[in-house]
């Protein structure tokens, strides 16, 4: 399997097969155990995604399993991602092939940083979480569309025909995502002048003295 | 939504500007950097061809794969040694300041940064690290972040944020002998949830947090993040100002004094508004013990693991895949658990109050048969402090190892680790699968105290029937 490129200009839509990892509170020690941390590139995390999960589970993960080597977009539960900040998390999974996320909700940071390599976290009902579950489970084959532009999910499958629910993504994030400008760098460094002005005023750069 | 709170005013000083996304972009006054998730950022960097914007505002330290027991160079293991070794030809390169290995400041960078007095109120701090959290306890706006991110401050020394809301957190009363902050936060994200905090910043106050030293409104901020909000913070007050002075990044001369009437100044006053406040009675917790995977699922030393019945429909899976994991009866009472490794340290409980209140509790006693317990300080200082006042020979005359700091076996990126299913009390901060190195390893999160007390007792115990 070639891993398809990783995400690069607006994010308007994505085209995928679904894959499921059910359960709450999924903390990123469990997306990525600390061990494969020790590196000094993301290069070759893939392998490390879930992997004390998939070995406990011996073949029967997910991730392992034939009919969702192909998948794109992760189904998930509730508060996906808590815990540690490392970005060696989002890496992995898209260095596995997930290029959006579809889940209950998510951690913060990891939002964060998935946002910041330009993964969509968008969240959805808890019913239409589970029923994507099930579609999932039901056809591993059919493909999910996600439209960013109007925060939609359609499903369609050879059983249930096409199914279409509502997602949500707060605006900020939306529109960096759709506009293309998800990867900050080049903005922040943009305002340089800005920049300068503001750590004219912070009294603890100036030895206090602008203190009250 | 809030008005000024500490964050609004921390908050409206550090912005520079609205970016196009639709993100604040946010200064950020301090940058901590240390081995683990810095090198891809500083590659990134060099593929941009960008240099670093404020060197001089990020400070390095090596913590999480220092080993504990022999910390000569080369680490035997390969790759960790490579790891500290590109921090360090980062740190040259672009002239970051480094307290490496033996430096008399190395440690754990949410010990070193405000034991060097580089923290302080009215700051934003960012590190690459969830429990960054930590330096909110100086009225500091201070939250964990991603790669990306560490590579957007050394570019920029600024950050693309969305504002958080922000909750009170409102702690009456006065925590009971044998209690802790531990106890108190372990409390708190139970009754809120791991989850409750997510797009929050908590602010502590009442007057069970103005009791609070230091350290301990450390331990408390450091795990706001376990609740799951961002940061957590306390108003700087005349604690504050006296942990700080003297320190050696600390403002001195004439400049002390307008220093303190600026943070003082940040404080949420009376009429701070807050999207929600949450009220606590410090008197009715007690001692604290986490039974499950995550750290919401904690009890009261003296409570049963709750049942089925006893707990939520939306959070029973949770609960049963608890059950399994760590191998404990619903509705068995969680003291009398018996533990195989009693660690103390890390973020959370490595600093000298912590390492104090367990050495109180080990002294006279002895380590329990089969029992392996190690105490790591949280830094090279707190290693000096404790042993100048006898601490390390108080814990290895009871049969506790006595370590190298380190993060050690909080998450065991290092050679300290569970051994399969093996079950440890910890000071520590995460109770997840897999967290402290074993698949099947299993973690009862607890203050160092009662770490302590399971050390000398074999298991589960509460600590105030071994105080005097």
């Amino acid at each position: 399997m070639t891993t398809p490129a990783f995400p690069a200009g607006p994010i308007r839509n994505h085209r995928g097969r679904g894959i499921a990892v059910v359960g709450a509170d999924i903390d990123t020690d469990r997306i990525i155990p600390a061990r494969y941390l020790k590196c000094v590139t993301f290069n070759d995390l893939a392998v490390g995604a879930f992997a004390d999960d998939r070995a406990e589970r011996a073949g029967e993960h997910p991730f392992d399993r034939p009919e969702h080597q192909q998948a794109s977009v992760l189904v998930v539960n509730s508060n996906f991602g808590c815990g540690s900040s490392r970005e060696h998390a989002p890496q992995a999974l898209m260095r596995w092939g997930i290029r959006a996320l579809v889940g209950e909700s998510f951690a913060e940071i990891f939002f964060g940083n998935c946002l910041a390599l330009g993964i969509p976290c968008l969240s959805a009902e808890p019913s239409v979480v589970a029923a994507l579950q099930e579609a999932i489970a039901a056809d591993p084959a059919a493909e999910l569309w996600l439209d960013l532009e109007v925060l939609e999910v359609e499903l369609e499958s050879e059983f249930a025909g096409v199914n279409r629910w509502p997602v949500h993504l707060d605006p900020g994030p939306h529109r960096m995502l759709v506009s293309g400008q998800w990867d900050a760098t080049s903005q922040l460094l943009a305002n340089a002048a800005a920049l300068d002005a503001t750590a004219t005023r912070l009294p603890y750069l100036q030895q206090f003295a602008q203190a009250a | 939504m809030s008005s000024a709170t500490l964050y609004d005013k921390v908050w409206d000083l550090h912005r520079v500007a609205e970016l196009p996304g639709g993100s604040t972009q946010l200064f950020i006054g301090l940058h901590l950097i240390h081995e683990v998730t810095s090198p891809q950022a500083f590659a990134a960097l060099k593929d941009l061809g960008l240099a670093m914007a404020r060197p001089e505002r990020t400070v390095a330290t090596v913590d999480h794969i220092v080993p504990t027991t022999n910390q000569a160079r080369p680490f035997a293991d390969p790759l960790a040694e490579q790891m500290l070794a590109t921090l360090e030809a980062n740190c040259a390169e672009h002239g970051i300041s480094l307290h490496g290995l033996g430096s008399g400041r190395q440690g754990i960078v949410h010990v070193i940064a405000p034991e060097l007095g580089l923290t302080q109120p009215g700051m934003t701090v960012a590190c690459g690290d969830s429990h960054t959290s930590t330096h909110g306890a100086f009225g500091a706006i201070a939250f964990g972040i991603g790669t990306s991110q560490v590579r957007d401050v050394l570019a920029s020394q600024s950050l693309a944020m969305n504002k958080l809301k922000v909750r009170r957190i409102w702690v009456d009363g006065q925590l009971q002998r044998g209690v802790y902050a531990k106890d108190l936060v372990l409390h708190v994200i139970r009754r809120l949830g791991v989850k409750g905090g997510v797009g929050y910043a908590y602010e502590f106050a009442g007057p069970a947090i103005a009791a609070l030293s230091m350290e301990e409104r450390m331990t408390l901020c450091n795990m706001a993040i376990e609740g799951g909000a961002r940061c957590g913070y306390v108003n700087p007050d005349q604690v504050t100002f006296d942990y700080l002075q003297g320190r050696p990044h600390a403002p001195s001369g004439e400049a002390w004094a307008r220093a303190v009437a600026w943070w003082s100044s940040l404080a949420s006053g009376t009429e701070a508004v807050f999207d929600d406040e949450v009220r606590f009675d410090a008197g009715a917790i007690a001692p604290t013990v986490t039974w499950g995977i995550t750290p919401g699922q904690g009890i009261g030393v003296d409570e049963a693991v709750p049942t089925l019945e006893q707990t939520a429909p939306e959070e029973r899976p949770l609960a049963e895949e608890a059950y399994r994991y760590m191998d404990l009866q619903p509705g068995s009472a969680i003291a009398g658990t018996p533990v195989d490794v009693c660690f103390i340290g890390s973020c959370t409980n490595g600093r000298l109050s912590d390492l104090r209140a367990a050495a109180a509790v080990a002294s006279g006693r002895q380590v329990a048969a089969g029992i392996k317990a190690f105490v790591v300080p949280g830094s090279e200082q707190v290693a000096a402090a404790a042993q100048a006042e006898g601490l390390d020979r108080v814990f290895v005359a009871a049969g506790f190892e006595w370590r190298e700091p380190g993060c050690s076996m909080c998450l065991a990126m290092n050679p300290d680790r569970l051994e399969g299913r093996q079950i440890s009390a910890s000071s520590s901060n995460r109770n997840f699968k897999g967290r402290q190195g074993s698949a099947s390893g299993r973690t009862l999160l607890m203050s160092p105290a009662m770490v302590a007390a399971a050390a000398v007792t074999g298991q589960v115990t509460d600590v105030r029937t071994l105080l005097p």
